[in-house]
C-alpha cells in the first residue's frame, strides 16, 4: 500500500503537465453546444493533437500507436487532463472507448488497417447503434433484423440513445441475425456506415433541452458482410468485449472534474449573501460540502484501490460496480447540494447575477442520467448482490 | 503507485483473522458482556500478537510497521468486535512503558473538541494510565486521582463507561503538536476499526440473507433486500478505501495532505459503519431487533467509534477548512 508515485511515473507526469500548460490555452474554449459542426471539428482537432503528441489512446496498446500506460499512469493522465482543463474526448468516445478496441481484439487484419489509425487520429467519428426502445438493461432482447443478401446484410430495425450519430461517419451496430436461436445466439456485430442509405436520424431531446442523442430509424439498410466483426451469431460475445472497455476507468477524468464543482461551490458560497452573511458562513452548509468533499477523496482512493488490483489480477475490480455506484451517489448528491445553494436563482437556467446556473444544472441533469447509462443503478446492485455477495439470482422468465 | 495491500499486509490480515475469530468466536461475546466488557486473558493474547507494539521500531521492541499496516490490523478487530481500550493502548506505546507489551492498559480522552463535556471514558475500570489530550499538549492521568462514576448503561455493551466529574490536570508528557498528533493518529486508526465494523455487519446480514426463506425462497434473492445488501457493500468499499488512504497518507505524507485524507477517512468509514449496521438489522427483519443476533452490537459499537478522535461533524468541517483554504 504505497502512494508514493516512481520516478518514472512522475515524469510522465511532469511530461504530460508540461505540454497541456502549453497546448491547452492554445486551443481555446469549445464552442457552444448547440453548433453540432464545431463540437466534431474541435473534439476531433483535439484528438489529433494528443495523437501527434503521442498522448492519444492512453490505454490503447503501442502497436495501434496508443500510450499501453498502465493503471497508476491512466489516473495520472485524468488527473491532470483535469488540472489542465483539456477539452473533453466528446465525439471521439466510442470510437476511442468501444469501436476502436473491439476491432483492434475481434477485427479482421482489413478492418483494423481501415479503422484503428483513422480513429486514434481523430479522422473518423463514431457512434453506438446498441440500445433499442424494448431492449435497455435486457439489451440482448433487440429486434433490429440483419438478413442476409448475397455480399451483404439488409437492416431494419430502430434503435434509440445513439450519442453523436449526427456527426459518426461509422456505428458500431448490433443486429439479429438469427431470429430462431437463443436470445443471446443470433446477434451479430456490424461496422455501420453511416453515409449508407436507408438510415435515418432523428435528434431526441433530453431534459437538457438538447443533447447528444438521436434515434436512427433502418430501412432496408446494406451492410457489406465484409464489415461482420467476429463470427457471425457471435455479437453477444463480442459486445461483452466492448463492453470491458467502457468499464475500468472511464468514468475517472469525471470524478476529478466533480472535485473542480466542488471548488465552485464553495466560491459560489462565499458570494451569495442574505443578510449581509454569505452561504459559506452557514456552518450546516460547510459541514455538507465538507462531508461531500470527503467521500469524493474516498472514491477516488476506491478508484485507486480498484486501477492497482486490475493491475495485479488483469482483470478489472469485482468492485467496478461499486465504483459506478458510489460516484454515482455523491455525484447526485453534490449537484443537487449546489443546485440548492443558487435559490431563487435556480429556477433559471441561465445565469442570474453571475450565479452558475446553467453549470450547476447542467452538472445536475448529467448526474441523474449517470444512474441510467451504462447499466442502471439497480442492475449495479444486482451485479454486487449475485456476483460479489453470492445472493442466488433474479427469475429469468425468459432463460436464453 | 502500488495502492494494494501488499503480499506480507495481506498475510498481517489473514493472520489477525483467524487469531481473532479463534479467540472471539460469537458464542464467547456474552461471557465477556457479563464480565463488565473486558476481558484480560484476551487483551494479553491481543497484546501478545503485536498489536500495541505494530508501530514501534525493532529497537525499541516494536514490529516496525506503517499505519497501513495498523489500518488493516485494527479493521480486523473492529470486524469482529474486540472489546477493551485497543486504540489507545495502541496510540500510547512508545509513550507510555508497558503500553505497548498491554502490560499497562492505557485509555484516554480527547478534550480537544468543541463539546469536552460530560467527560466520559471507557473502560476506566480497568486503566493503569488515562491519556488526556488537550489543545496545548498530551496529559497522564492516574485514574486514582479522578472522579468517576460508572454509567449504569453504557450504550455498547462490550463498552463499560464512566462519567468522570474530577479530572486532575496530570503531568504533560506532550507538547501541543504531539497532542494534534495523536488526534490525528487515532482518527485514522478508528477509520480502520469502522471499516472493519461495515464488513462484519455485511458478513452477518449477508449470511443470514442466504439462510433465511420466505415465500419459499432466500430472501436475499428478492431485490429488495439483495440491494441492501449491495448497498451496505458499496459502503464497505468507500470505507475501506477511505481508511487505507488515511494511513497510506500518513505513511507517506509527502504524497498528499494528511489531515484531508484522515478527516475523509472519519467521515467516509464512519458514515458506513452506522449506515451497514442500521441496514443489517434491516436486513435480519424482527430478529434484527432482538438481543439474540450480533446485529446491535455492531450499531452500538460504530456509535462509540462515531465519538472517539472527531465525529463526521466535526471533520467535515475540517475538510472544509480545508477547501476554504484552496479557494
Amino acid at each position: 500500500m504505497d502512494l508514493r508515485t516512481t520516478p518514472e511515473e512522475q515524469k510522465f507526469r511532469d511530461d504530460l503537465a508540461a505540454w497541456l500548460a502549453s497546448e491547452v490555452p492554445a486551443y481555446g474554449p469549445p464552442p457552444s453546444t448547440h453548433d453540432w459542426d464545431a463540437r466534431r471539428a474541435y473534439d476531433t482537432g483535439w484528438q489529433r493533437k494528443l495523437f501527434e503528441a503521442g498522448y492519444a489512446g492512453i490505454n490503447w496498446p503501442k502497436e495501434y500507436g496508443g500510450l499501453d500506460a498502465s493503471g497508476v499512469e491512466q489516473l495520472i493522465y485524468f488527473e491532470e487532463i483535469a488540472k489542465a482543463n483539456a477539452p473533453y474526448i466528446g465525439v471521439n468516445f466510442v470510437g476511442m472507448l468501444h469501436g476502436g478496441p473491439t476491432i483492434m481484439v475481434e477485427g479482421t487484419e482489413a478492418q483494423k488497417a481501415a479503422h484503428i489509425p483513422r480513429i486514434i487520429s481523430g479522422e473518423e467519428v463514431w457512434c453506438q447503434g446498441f440500445s433499442e426502445p424494448v431492449a435497455g438493461s435486457d439489451l440482448a432482447n433487440l429486434q433490429t433484423r440483419a438478413e442476409r443478401d448475397g455480399d451483404h446484410y439488409v437492416v431494419n430495425g430502430h434503435k434509440i440513445w445513439t450519442s453523436f450519430a449526427h456527426v459518426a461517419d461509422y456505428c458500431e451496430m448490433l443486429v439479429r441475425t438469427d431470429p430462431d436461436s437463443s436470445k443471446h445466439g443470433g446477434i451479430s456485430w456490424l461496422i455501420m456506415p453511416m453515409d449508407l442509405d436507408g438510415i435515418d436520424i432523428r435528434p431526441l431531446p433530453t431534459l437538457e433541452g438538447e443533447g447528444e442523442f438521436s434515434e436512427v430509424f433502418l430501412e432496408d439498410v446494406r451492410i457489406p458482410v465484409s464489415n461482420l466483426v467476429g463470427k457471425e451469431n457471435d455479437g453477444w460475445r463480442v459486445t461483452n468485449v466492448t463492453l470491458r472497455f467502457e468499464r475500468g476507468t472511464a468514468f475517472a477524468s469525471d470524478m476529478i472534474q466533480l472535485q473542480a464543482f466542488v471548488a465552485k461551490m464553495v466560491e459560489t458560497a462565499k458570494k451569495i449573501t442574505s443578510d449581509g452573511a454569505t452561504a459559506w458562513d452557514d456552518k450546516a452548509l460547510r459541514r455538507e460540502i465538507g462531508h461531500l468533499s470527503g467521500e469524493l477523496e474516498s472514491l477516488w482512493a476506491m478508484v485507486k484501490l480498484s486501477v492497482c488490483e486490475a493491475k495485479e489480477t488483469g482483470v478489472p475490480g469485482v468492485g467496478a460496480s461499486a465504483v459506478k455506484l458510489y460516484y454515482t451517489d455523491i455525484f447526485q448528491r453534490t449537484t443537487e447540494l449546489a443546485v440548492r445553494l443558487l435559490g431563487r436563482a435556480g429556477i433559471s437556467r441561465s445565469d442570474v447575477m453571475d450565479l452558475p446556473a446553467q453549470h450547476f444544472f447542467a452538472r445536475h441533469f448529467n448526474a441523474i442520467s449517470t444512474a441510467i447509462a451504462a447499466g442502471t443503478s439497480q442492475i449495479q446492485k444486482n451485479i454486487i448482490g449475485e456476483r460479489i455477495l453470492g445472493q442466488v439470482k433474479e427469475p429469468k422468465p425468459n432463460p436464453a | 503507485m502500488d495502492f494494494q495491500p501488499t503480499e506480507d499486509q495481506k498475510a498481517l490480515r489473514e493472520g489477525i483473522r483467524s487469531f481473532v475469530e479463534g479467540q472471539l468466536p460469537f458464542d464467547r461475546i456474552p461471557e465477556i458482556e457479563k464480565a463488565g466488557g473486558f476481558d484480560r486473558d484476551l487483551w494479553n493474547e491481543v497484546a501478545e500478537m503485536g498489536v500495541f507494539a505494530l508501530r514501534l521500531s525493532e529497537n525499541e521492541g516494536g514490529v516496525g510497521l506503517g499505519f497501513s499496516d495498523a489500518v488493516l490490523v485494527f479493521a480486523e478487530l473492529g470486524r469482529r468486535l474486540v472489546p477493551g481500550p485497543v486504540v489507545w493502548t495502541h496510540l500510547a506505546a512508545g509513550l507510555v512503558d508497558g503500553a505497548a507489551t498491554g502490560e499497562t492498559v492505557v485509555g484516554g480522552v480527547d478534550l480537544m473538541g468543541p463539546t469536552p463535556e460530560p467527560v466520559v471514558v471507557e473502560y476506566f475500570d480497568t486503566l493503569d494510565v488515562l491519556l488526556v489530550l488537550r489543545s496545548d499538549g498530551v496529559y497522564r492521568v492516574d485514574p486514582a486521582t479522578c472522579e468517576a462514576k460508572p454509567v449504569d448503561v453504557p450504550l455498547d455493551p462490550l463498552t463499560p463507561i464512566h462519567h468522570v466529574t474530577a479530572l486532575p490536570e496530570g503531568d504533560k508528557i506532550g507538547d501541543a503538536d504531539a497532542a494534534a498528533r495523536l488526534r490525528l493518529e487515532g482518527a485514522a486508526i478508528i477509520s480502520g476499526v469502522q471499516l472493519g465494523l461495515s464488513e462484519g455487519a455485511l458478513e452477518l446480514a449477508n449470511d443470514y440473507a442466504k439462510e433465511r426463506q420466505q415465500f419459499g425462497r432466500p430472501i436475499g434473492g428478492f431485490q429488495a433486500v439483495k440491494h441492501m445488501l449491495a448497498e451496505m457493500f458499496v459502503k464497505q468499499e468507500a470505507a475501506r478505501a477511505g481508511a487505507y488512504n488515511a494511513g497510506a497518507t500518513l505513511d507517506a505524507p509527502e504524497v498528499a495532505d494528511v489531515q484531508k485524507a484522515v478527516s475523509a477517512a472519519k467521515v467516509t468509514a464512519g458514515e458506513s459503519a452506522i449506515r451497514n449496521a442500521r441496514t443489517g438489522i434491516q436486513v435480519h427483519g424482527g430478529m434484527g431487533f432482538t438481543w439474540e443476533v450480533m446485529a446491535h452490537y455492531y450499531l452500538k459499537r460504530a456509535w462509540v467509534c462515531e465519538n472517539m478522535f472527531g465525529t463526521q461533524d466535526e471533520h467535515a468541517e475540517k475538510i472544509a477548512t480545508i477547501l476554504e483554504a484552496a479557494n
